[in-house]
């Protein structure tokens, strides 16, 4: 493969990145405009930005390669990642919305109005938020090796350096319009390529696109996964998206709890959408390439594709489209957790000043970079699949109950997040001991077990701690769950 | 799935919480293991230490939480069998055996509530007082005496303490006596803490700001300039003022969201506009993630209208002011910029400090509510010399559970 291709793709991002992080701000010069540019980010605008943020490596590249792989069992996946917004618009999105706090740790300290309840949540949120970049970094490592041939260590180190330059030099302003193209560049990336191969193998025009025998159509003999499996898995991934610290904060740039809830449900029909190529890609993927499968390399099946069934000029540049996206889908997952770990530790360790921002932001990404390259990548939907299930066990129960019940106190959601933090945190080393081979399902998803547990344990301590109910319970739980009074300014 | 990076990252995450744990733990044991100096010294530090943990848990007043933390560490330096804190209408808190004792107190301490002297009952006397306030009579092992002694906060009495030992001596009297006193000095402290409360929210209630007389008058002037040349103009501006005026007089809240005020100062610019004409040039540039922000009521309008007002008024030509408003982290940066004359800034200084009433009265009042609000870091940035303009920065806190827009 041309590895210009590869490099021009990185680079135009970037750089279409970096623009509109630093001009994209509306600028009026004249009254007539004052309205435009004082109005709220309307709901569509914010679902395409949490959109963004949120379709990752995983999202992008892992499902395809998982379906290649396991067939229609990966396809738990997608329904997942997508199902778990299903969760945040039911039980979270509008009383988080009204409860005015703009990250996890500001929520869980004015809800129990404790410094410590405070300290601990940042501990996760950090951790999780680390976890969850070290995937896309692998994705990248992945994405640079396959297009151009350079060393795998130059994709994270580049995707590390674009995303520390812009947000440290304030590139992030407009991030709900970076955020908002990176999902519709992904959206396009992923379509056209599909669309153009539909075309060919319906023309039956292509040199690639030779027969398919059926003896290429389950290219790898995985044992099909069990009923426990598939419900560990679905549970990591519904409750796992009700606490990932990237998607919540982008719910502060909606003005009220109603146009939160909104945003939800379009973010649902965007992630809908956006799955079903992914899948597409999996499919050909196990009719046409069953080679990627048995090599190892079947993260690469959605930028290989392309290539392979469309030779020429023309495949070169669907080639291009896709690892434009592919290096989107890094980028706007690493830059969304990037901006809001550094606002968590700038608050917690610098006491929010600029310069602290800027040095946690660097903090925020060097750390998780020296993890992804101490460490090799296997399968980038499974290792998202397991922050999920950390996430699900320590900042979900949390979540859940200070919105939904008033008996939760400082104490059970402390002891409860340490228990799912270190349970689940077991589970995964325990697993990585053992290997895959000699994994016990009930270890290699661990959700199922880990998840109750926090819950359990969790209410259980706060029953027995009830007099540490918070005073100011009554009034915060009032006011999370009373729609806001109308705006006197509202036309 | 074997040596995923996340596995080992959790490992590493693991073990180094493990370290932690231990060097905690060891650091611990090793501080129970030190000297910590004779007999004498132990006794104080020992009795000072239980004195200052049980002033903490008073601070909030004379509540049941706090009560009966306190009332632990109080038994503990009075050496008694059992401490009960009281209020005036009921027992606070009770620690120590012979609770059984509980409904007869307020009985007992009916007198010392009443009369504000210390009481001693004796241990042989208890039964027959008890029996006689609660209608009961007292089984013999729970015989004690009991000393109860008044707290006193200036001239009221707001409670009692009350101690209950085997027998009542000189000693055990008079230390009852002090502890209570000492609780009465924390009541005292608690009261002044929820006063200087009162005192900032009144502060801050009487800062919020008013629009200024002044503007009123030229608006209402140039309003009438406008009602035979041009009367569609006239009623628009008219229909603005009102808005305005709705917003600046409402009654409710001392917060409102940078959208809101930002209308604000739309209808505050086009009515200076129908003053200033082309003058008056102005420049927007808003992060939408920060319009929902919550900032006090008024906060902005002073400091656009101390630009238009003393940064372009005095200047000739025309001024121009810039307006914007970025995401920087956990905090939203509102910057406010003038071409004008800018100010001297010893001036300004002075004024910031209260000690003058000069012409920038409106930038100490919105100085002043931020730091009262969000603290002495986050008060108004000005950075400003004569003729050179005047930059006005101020930074809030995006999360603000506690305030309602």
């Amino acid at each position: 493969m041309n590895p210009v291709v590869g490099v021009a793709a990185f680079a135009a991002v970037s750089l279409a990145t970096a623009v509109i992080g630093f001009y994209g701000l509306r600028v009026s010069r004249t009254t007539g405009d004052f309205y435009v540019a004082s109005r709220t980010v309307k709901p569509w605008w914010n679902a395409s930005a949490i959109g963004g943020e949120y379709l990752s490596a995983a999202s992008f590249l892992g499902v395809a390669g998982l379906i290649l792989l396991s067939g229609t069992d990966a396809l738990w996946y997608p329904v997942g990642y997508t199902a778990g917004y299903l969760m945040l618009l039911l039980f979270v999105a509008a009383p988080l919305r009204r409860s005015g706090a703009y990250t996890i740790p500001d929520f869980t300290e004015a809800r129990l109005d404790s410094r410590s309840v405070r300290r601990v949540t940042s501990l996760v949120v950090v951790l999780v938020g680390w976890l969850y970049i070290v995937p896309q970094l692998h994705g990248a490592a992945l994405a640079i090796r396959i297009t151009t041939g350079l060393p795998a260590w130059v994709g994270p180190v580049a995707v590390v350096g674009v995303v520390c330059i812009t947000v440290v030099a304030g590139g992030m302003r407009s991030i709900t319009f970076v955020q908002a193209f990176q999902y519709w560049l992904k959206l396009t990336a992923l379509a056209v390529p599909i669309v153009f191969l539909l075309f060919v193998l319906g023309g039956g025009e292509s040199a690639a696109a030779e027969s398919p025998s059926s003896s290429t159509a389950n290219p790898t003999a995985l044992a099909p996964a069990g009923p426990y499996q598939i419900i560990s898995l679905l549970v990591a991934l519904l409750f796992g998206t009700l606490g990932l610290p990237h998607v919540l904060v982008r719910f502060y740039t909606n003005p009220d709890g109603q146009s939160a809830r909104r945003t939800t449900l379009i973010v649902l029909g965007l992630l809908s959408v956006f799955y079903l190529f992914p899948t597409a890609y999996g499919m050909l993927g196990r009719v046409f390439a069953p080679d990627l499968a048995r090599s190892g390399q079947a993260d690469a099946l959605v930028l290989l594709l392309p290539g392979r069934m469309i030779g020429g000029m023309a495949g070169d540049l669907l080639t291009a489209l896709v690892v434009a996206g592919a290096f989107a889908a890094f980028l706007s997952t690493t830059s969304g957790l990037v901006v809001s770990l550094a606002g968590v530790i700038s608050q917690d360790v610098f006491g929010g000043s600029v310069r602290g921002f800027r040095l946690a932001a660097l903090i925020s990404a060097i750390v998780p970079l020296g993890i992804a390259s101490m460490t090799g990548s296997v399968g980038l939907a499974g290792s998202v699949g397991l922050v999920f299930a950390f996430t699900a066990s320590t900042i979900c129960p949390v979540l859940l109950l200070g919105i939904w019940w008033r008996g939760l106190t400082d104490a059970g959601a402390i002891i409860g997040m340490v228990t799912g933090g270190v349970l689940c945190g077991s589970a995964m080393v325990a697993g990585s001991v053992l290997g895959a081979a000699q994994t016990p399902s009930w270890l290699a998803q661990p959700a199922a077990w880990t998840v109750p547990a926090a819950f359990a344990v969790t209410v259980l301590v706060s029953r027995a701690t009830r007099g540490r109910v918070p005073r100011t319970m009554t009034r915060l739980m009032t006011r999370l769950h009373t729609p806001e009074r109308p705006l006197a300014t509202e036309r | 799935m074997p040596d995923s990076p996340l596995l080992t990252a959790a490992a590493v995450a693991v073990i180094a919480l493990a370290i932690a744990a231990v060097v905690a733990v060891g650091l611990k044991v090793l501080r129970s293991f030190r000297e910590l100096g004779t007999d004498a010294e132990r006794a104080t530090y020992k009795t000072l230490h239980a004195a200052s943990r049980a002033g903490q848990h008073l601070r909030t007043g004379l509540n049941p939480a706090g009560a009966a933390k306190a009332s632990k560490q109080l038994r503990s330096l009075l050496g008694c069998d059992a401490l009960a804190i009281t209020d005036t209408t009921g027992v606070l808190a009770w620690d120590g055996a012979g609770e059984e004792l509980k409904p007869a107190l307020m009985g007992l301490a009916a007198k010392v509530l009443d009369g504000g002297h210390l009481a001693v009952i004796p241990a042989g006397e208890l039964q027959l007082q008890a029996a006689g306030g609660g209608g009961r009579t007292l089984a013999p092992e729970v015989e004690r005496a009991v000393v109860i002694a008044p707290i006193k906060a200036g001239n009221r009495v707001v409670g009692v303490v009350a101690a209950f030992a085997p027998a009542a001596g000189a000693g055990l009297v008079r230390a009852t006596g002090e502890v209570a006193d000492w609780v009465a000095t924390q009541v005292e402290l608690a009261e002044l803490d929820a006063s200087r409360t009162l005192l900032m929210e009144a502060e801050v209630r009487a800062l919020r700001a008013q629009i200024s007389p002044h503007f009123i008058y030229n608006s209402l002037n140039a309003i009438a300039s406008f009602i035979n040349t041009d009367p569609v103009r006239a009623r628009e501006l008219v229909v603005e003022f009102a808005d305005f005026t709705r917003y600046s007089f409402r009654r409710h809240g001392d917060f409102t969201t940078l959208a809101e005020e930002l209308r604000c100062i739309d209808r505050y610019l086009l009515l200076e506009r129908a003053r200033f004409g082309d003058r008056v040039q102005v420049s927007l540039r808003i992060a939408p993630e920060v319009l929902s922000t919550v900032i006090p009521f008024l906060s902005l309008q002073p400091l656009v209208e101390n630009a238009v007002r003393h940064g372009l008024e005095a200047k000739e030509g025309p001024g121009h002011i810039s307006i914007t408003a970025n995401d920087s982290g956990a905090f939203a940066e509102v910057t406010i910029e003038d071409d004008g004359v800018g100010i001297d800034p010893d001036q300004l200084r002075s004024v910031l400090a209260g000690h003058s009433d000069g012409e920038h009265v409106g930038l100490r009042n919105v100085d002043a509510r931020l730091r009262q609000v969000y603290g002495d870091d986050n008060g108004l940035v000005i950075e400003t010399a004569p003729g050179e303009g005047t930059l006005i920065t101020m930074r809030v806190p995006k999360s603000q559970p506690r305030h309602d827009a």
